[in-house]
Parts: structure tokens; sequence; C-alpha cells
């Protein structure tokens, strides 16, 4: 009795009973499509999240006062914890000591930020509310992977000589100037009227909570002048050379700004770093946290299915009782009949399994809730390795019952 | 001359106690190679349990079986697999075969079990159902045959495994008064072949095409008679050759 002849026979068990075996594979088939095309969701909606972030600005590495250590913003107050004293604001001369090459060779651009929110700009009769202007250097453009799409970013000397410029977002530019050329036009934001020369390019509201295109950017001594004041910076915008040099970024920052604000032993840091890639791994972990989840239930209905197999062959197993009776009395050993009715529910399980894959392969090219599913290889070899043992598995107990009747019970059974 | 078939002083008892029901009490028989044995016996005589002991479906509660001087009962389970499709070849009342299945494919069953190759076990099974004269029916699934046709089959797939025993239960009994003359002649000539033949049966018609004629009765043999001896032609050949 030779493999090839147990399946066999077990294609052929199979096909008697066609409408049988075609639910049965439903039920897996279902299961492994439900697994992979879920976990194809998941990686999908994590790959966008990840580009997502991507686009906020690669290398880049935010700096900015933290709330933590000691009084804010050069205040007096005494911490009862420590020697410090005070906690010192960040100042454009951090700033300049974070630009200096000497002591840290791995930052490429360096761009002090200050950000005067919710400010009314108008022009002509219409006005809008803009949700940040930012008063920077020119450098925060790429640092922060803004282009424009319109005119140009302003320069250096504007920067030194304080010019009225701005480069506005696309939603700005819309609601001030609707189907104008915004480029050269002055608007004025609450009274200090700004020449517009240039439109940041659409980045799109897909990071969701915040609509990034309603944003105007301005030399940082213009902002201070005009809105904000010549306080302390929101934050310190700095790019490192690559993606490598970030970590290496991140320890010279630490290491000039400990430095300069006496940071050391006891007296915590007044100031953090926030990393993208340190962003990007806590997002991936949640989104990872959500494909197991959405793998989890697709894993019930392939378990479901399973269930079903054993249900259908127990049926088939007292079905067929006679049958086996039969074939026992003819010499057929244990094994045979255990080969038999296992290679049935291994066939049920696999075949539902080839065409779950299928199905969700095809499945996965379309968008499914404006997410592009990514079949993963890993996904696909386990639900198919998944639905092969829940056939095994599942198939045992009727299988092995089979294989233990007694002949001449078996040839009694009506 | 070593027995096809010893039963010795066997015994059967289903359950226990005051509802023990004694099947057998004590039946000792022995077939020698070419015999053509009817065992007979009302309903409830214990036939049938002796038939599945000589099938090897059921063991003795006491005494011994040896089938072709092998012990069954110290046989596993594996072992007994093997008996069954060697030694044995069955013809069930209700014809028991597979359905779905065509004649061919149900008589080379014992063969594909057995580990033959398919090119030979086609060739030997096709030979089969030759002798039985079934030669034109080979693809007909068992739905698409008589009922004498069927019990041809399945006297086909018995055979075709070379049996030491050819073990019949009520082969006629589902059988009209033709069909049951085509399976007795088939048997006759079988016999005549020196084939050993057991046949279980309550009709004496069919008992009397046999050499020899067992009685039992309340698990116990009342009656040995020998109508032909053993190696000689069983007593109504010509008839069903006629």
């Amino acid at each position: 009795m030779s493999a090839i002849e147990i399946v066999r026979f077990a294609i052929r068990g199979l096909a008697a009973n066609k409408m049988r075996s075609a639910l049965t594979t439903l039920g897996i088939l279902i299961g492994v499509a439900a697994v992979i095309l879920l976990v194809a969701v998941g990686e999908g909606s994590s790959q966008s999240i990840q580009k997502n972030i991507a686009q906020l600005g690669a290398n880049t590495l935010t700096v900015s006062a933290s709330t933590q250590g000691g009084g804010r913003f050069g205040g007096q107050q005494q911490q009862s914890s420590g020697p410090r004293t005070q906690a010192k604001a960040l100042t454009v001369d951090d700033a300049r000591a974070l630009a200096d090459k000497a002591a840290a060779p791995n930052v490429t651009s360096v761009s002090p930020v200050v950000s005067a929110n919710s400010q009314t700009a108008s022009y002509e009769g219409a006005s809008h509310t803009i949700s940040q202007v930012v008063g920077t250097y020119p450098s925060y453009f790429e640092a922060s992977n803004k282009p424009v799409a319109k005119g140009a970013y302003f320069f250096n000397d504007d920067v030194l000589a304080a010019r009225k410029v701005i480069v506005i977002g696309q939603t700005v530019a819309e609601n001030l100037f609707g189907a104008v050329d915004p480029v050269g036009k002055q608007i004025t934001i609450t009274g200090v009227p700004f020449t517009v020369v240039g439109v940041l390019k659409e980045a799109g509201s897909s990071s969701g909570f915040q609509d990034a295109d309603d944003v105007a950017i301005a030399p940082l001594p213009s902002v201070q002048q005009s809105l904000t004041g010549f306080g302390p910076l929101n934050q310190i915008l700095v790019k490192a050379a690559s993606a490598d040099d970030v970590d290496a970024a991140q320890a010279e920052i630490t290491s000039v700004l400990d430095q300069r604000h006496g940071i050391g032993g006891a007296v915590s840091a007044d100031y953090q770093i926030l990393n993208q890639a340190t962003l990007q791994e806590t997002v991936s972990a949640a989104t990872s946290t959500f494909t197991v989840l959405l793998a989890a239930v697709a894993a019930i209905s392939l378990l479901v299915g399973g269930i079903g197999i054993t249900n259908i062959m127990l049926v088939t197993v007292t079905e067929r009782t006679r049958e086996i009776g039969i074939r026992k009395a003819i010499g057929a050993p244990r094994g045979a009949i255990l080969g038999q009715f296992l290679v049935e529910a291994t066939l049920l399980s696999l075949i539902g399994g080839l065409l779950g894959v299928a199905i969700a392969v095809v499945g996965a090219q379309f968008t499914i809730a404006g997410i592009t599913p990514v079949v993963v290889p890993s996904s696909v070899v386990l639900a198919l390795g998944v639905s092969v043992a829940i056939g095994l598995f599942f198939g045992s107990y009727p299988a092995n019952r089979a294989a233990k009747l007694r002949p001449i019970e078996a040839l009694r059974f009506e | 001359m070593s027995l096809v078939l010893d039963v010795r002083d066997a015994t059967k008892v289903y359950g226990v106690g005051e509802t023990a029901v004694h099947a057998l009490r004590g039946v000792s028989l022995q077939v020698e190679p070419g015999d053509y044995v009817a065992i007979m016996g009302a309903s409830g005589s214990g036939k049938s349990t002796l038939m599945n002991i000589i099938g090897c479906l059921d063991v003795p509660s006491a005494g011994g079986f040896h089938l072709d001087g092998v012990d069954v009962g110290g046989l596993d389970d594996r072992q007994q697999a093997v008996v069954r499709n060697r030694k044995i070849g069955f013809v069930f009342q209700s014809f028991n075969l597979i359905p779905r299945m065509s004649a061919l494919m149900n008589v080379e069953l014992p063969l594909a079990y057995g580990g033959v190759k398919p090119a030979e076990r086609r060739r030997r099974a096709l030979a089969s159902l030759e002798l039985v004269g079934l030669a034109d029916r080979v693809n007909h699934q068992p739905n698409e045959l008589s009922g004498g046709q069927q019990q041809r089959v399945a006297i086909a797939r018995a055979l075709v495994n070379s049996p030491t025993l050819l073990l019949a239960d009520e082969p006629t009994g589902a059988l009209d008064s033709t069909s049951t003359l085509d399976v007795l002649g088939i048997f006759d000539r079988l016999s005549a072949a020196g084939r050993t033949i057991v046949v279980i049966t309550h009709e004496p018609d069919v008992a009397e095409h046999a050499k020899r004629v067992v009685r039992l009765r309340d698990g116990r043999i009342i009656e040995d008679t020998r109508l032909a001896p053993v190696d000689g032609l069983p007593p109504r050949l010509k008839e069903v050759t006629a």
C-alpha cells in the first residue's frame, strides 16, 4: 500500500461528496484568506504611516525645552531637590554652538525655531487664522522636508536684514488668495505686512490630527520682532548628515547642550531631543500590535474552519463505517485506514489553504478602507502551514476513530 | 497434510454474569484442504459467531484456532489484517462492495492493501472477474449491477488474492433462484478446481452442494455428514454445469 495509493483513495473519498467537501474547504479558505489579507492590511497601514513619518523629515532631531528639568525659561525659582538653580532656555547661541563643525561633526544644519500659534492673516478683504507661524532660518525647509511649489525660499540675507518675507502653506494660500497667484503679494499678520515669496508644496493632511499645510514660515528675527518677541526659542531643528548619523548627532547635541546649560551629575537636562527614528519605532510598535490583533481575529476563523473539518470528517467516518468494515475485512491494515482519512482531512485543508492564498493575493490588489494591503510572504507561508497542520490535527481524531473500528461491528453497522 | 482450519473446543461468551450469552459452547472443527463445508443452523445457533472467528474478525473466548497452521489468536492487529488479506476470501450475504467504485476497483482493493503493483493488480483482477463471468462488466459501479452480478463481483474480490480459504456467509440469502444457481455453480466449479470453501447457510438447497455438512444448534455441533470425499467432486457439480 503505497502513499500514492492512499492519496488516491482519499481523493476518491472527497470526490464522492463534492458539495460537502467544497463547503468544508470554504471554511478553511475564508480563514486563510482572512489571515493573509488582514495581515496585509495591517502591514499596508504600517508602511503608509512610516512613509508619513519619513515625510516629516528624515534624519532630523528636534531639540526643545524640557518641562522636567528645573524652572522654566530662565525663571528664578529654586528647585527643592537639586543644587541647580535655574533651567536655561534654548537660545540662538545654543543653535550657533550646535552648528560648530568641531563640536558636532555629524550635524549638517541647525535651524532655530520660534513659532506663534493662531495668527490672523489678511489679504485685501480675505482673512485667515494661520495655525502656526514659524520663524526660522532657510535651512529649516530642507531639514523639515518642506519644498516650495511656487516662488522661492527666503535667504540668509533676509534673515540678517530681518526682512518681512514669508513662505505660506497651501491651506493659507487657498484661503487668502483663492485662484490668485500669491507670490509677490503682501499679507498682513496681526497688522505687520509680510511679502509672500513662495508657496509650500502640499504636504497633505494624511498625518491626521493637524493640517500640515496651515503654516507660514518667515525669517527668525522678523517673527521675533513682530509676533513672538525676543524670548527663548521653541525648538532647534537639527539635521544629521544621514540616517546612520542620527544617533551620533544626538550624542553630540547632548554633550554641547549639557556643557552650555551646566547639566551633569544630579542636574537633569532642561531640554529634550526628539528623534524621528524613535518616533518611528514607537509607531511601528503600535501598528504591529494592531496587525497582531487583526491576525488573531483571522486566526479564530481559521480555527473555526478546522473544527468544521473535524465535524465533517466525523460525519464521514460514521457514514462510511460499513465501508471501513469492508476494507478491514479484506485486509486493510489500521495504518491504511488512518492514512486515508488523515489525508482526506489534510487535502481538504490544503486545498482550502491554497485557494485562500489565491483569493488573498487577488484581494490585496485592491485598496481596502483607504489602505493598500501589502502581502507579507511569511504570513502566506504561516497561514498555509497552519491550515495543513489544522487538517492533520483536526483530522486525526476522526481518522483514529475510523482506524480503531472493529471490523465485525463496522460490518454490522447500518 | 496440514489442516486449513483447525478449531479446537472454541467457546464464545458475550456479556458477563447472569446476562452472559453462550454463543459457542465448545466447537471443534477441522477442515482439510480442498474440502467444501456447509455449516448449517437456525438463527441463534452460533453459526455467525463461528464464521466471525474463522474469518479472523473475532477471537474465541476460550479454545484454540489455527488457520493454515497459524495460531490466529496470538497475532496482533497488523498481522491479523495480513491474514485476512492473504488467507481468507470473504463473501457476504449483502455483497458489501464499496459504492462508487467500479467492479474492477473493488476487485483490485485486496491486492492494493496487499501491496501488489498496479499493472499486476489489474491483470489479476481482470482474470478473477473473467472467472465469475463478468469480464464485460468491469467498469460498472455496484449500483449499476444486479444482485447476482454484485455477488459475483464479491466472489471475484474474495478470490483475487488466491486465499487458502473461501469463506461465504449466506452468499445466496439475498439472491433470486437464478442468481443463486449462478453463485452455487461458481462455488462448485471452484471446489472441483481444488479450492477450500466454507459456506454458512440455513438453506438445505445450498448445503446439498457441499461435500460435507455440519449442523450447529445452541452453540454445539450436532451433526457432521460427509456427502462426498474430500478429494472428489462436489455432489451436484453435474447439475450446475449442465
